[in-house]
């Protein structure tokens, strides 16, 4: 799931080698921060949040295939 | 982008350093911009100057969409694998396998994610907007066709209680196929209401 979050935000941002994501347990739920370049915030959440939004769709239905409850926030 | 700069005695002796550079076989595969002119100089010694030359891969947005898609589907861990079709100005990935479920998702929201993804991928460094859709199985042409199903039947119950009927929200492409669906029928008209993401058709009795 880290490498997924990680492969979709390198291909959106100027900057894919400061792309960085951590993973913590939370609970029974994966939670993954992900943070990227300060200029890249905009590329990863785009207007309203539409491309957070789908990074966030394609993380959970990959994490509910594995029977995994993950959550993805984005460090400011 | 990855970019290099090449000195040569002459343009063509630094296009070719920068193909070798840049692993390219011919100059149609680069992009590349002269910085700075070569010159001779006095006598072939005083002064003289090497071209200066910036250059980059040209890059195919279909192949980088396609490479991002790929990307995803084996870090996802699906079993999906992905067809090209060309229909001129626009690509259409077809994806099919075992996963489907997975790639559209409820009413192809998981679907219209990555499509989403893979033209911000495949777009990164073109000027031009090139439009690349994704489809899983014909899920577009039977989404369409549900929708379709759906503004009829809708239009009728408009029709018969005399009042408006509020569908629920849609992206733009999905609202196009309802207004143009109902758009010759007379006894209705449509109109969108509401702002994005929550932007939805109304179906008004005439």
């Amino acid at each position: 799931m880290k490498q997924l979050v990680e492969t979709m935000a390198r291909s959106l941002v100027d900057y894919p080698e400061h792309v960085d994501v951590t993973e913590r347990q939370q609970d029974n739920t994966l939670v993954l921060t992900l943070t990227v370049h300060e200029s890249d915030m905009g590329k990863v959440i785009g207007k309203q949040g539409r491309i957070a939004n789908s990074l966030r769709s394609v993380l959970y239905a990959a994490a509910a295939h594995h029977q995994q409850r993950v959550r993805l926030d984005i460090a400011e | 982008m990855k970019t290099v700069k090449v000195s040569g005695k002459t343009v063509e002796a630094a296009i070719t350093k920068a193909l070798d550079e840049l692993n390219a076989t011919t100059k149609e595969d680069i992009d590349f911009k002269v910085v700075e002119e070569p010159s001779k100089g006095f006598l072939g010694i005083i002064g003289s100057r090497e071209a200066v030359l910036e250059a980059s891969l040209k890059i195919d947005p279909v192949a980088e969409g396609l490479h991002f898609l790929q990307q995803v589907i084996a870090d996802m861990g699906v079993n999906v694998e992905v067809k090209t079709q060309e229909t001129g100005k626009e690509t259409i990935l077809s994806l099919t396998g075992d996963d489907l479920g997975v790639m559209i998702g409820k009413r192809g929201k998981t679907l219209d994610s990555l499509q989403y993804l893979v033209n911000l991928a495949a777009n990164r460094y073109t000027d031009r907007y090139y439009r690349i859709i994704l489809d899983a199985e014909d899920y577009r042409k039977r989404r369409r066709e549900a929708l379709e199903q759906l503004a009829d039947r809708l239009a009728l119950k408009a029709k018969r209680t005399g009042e408006k009927v509020f569908l629920e929200p849609m992206v733009s492409r999905e609202r196009k196929i309802i207004h143009a669906a109902l758009q010759k029928n007379n006894d209705v008209q449509t109109y969108s209401d509401g702002t994005d993401p929550h932007r939805y058709v109304v179906i008004a009795p005439k």
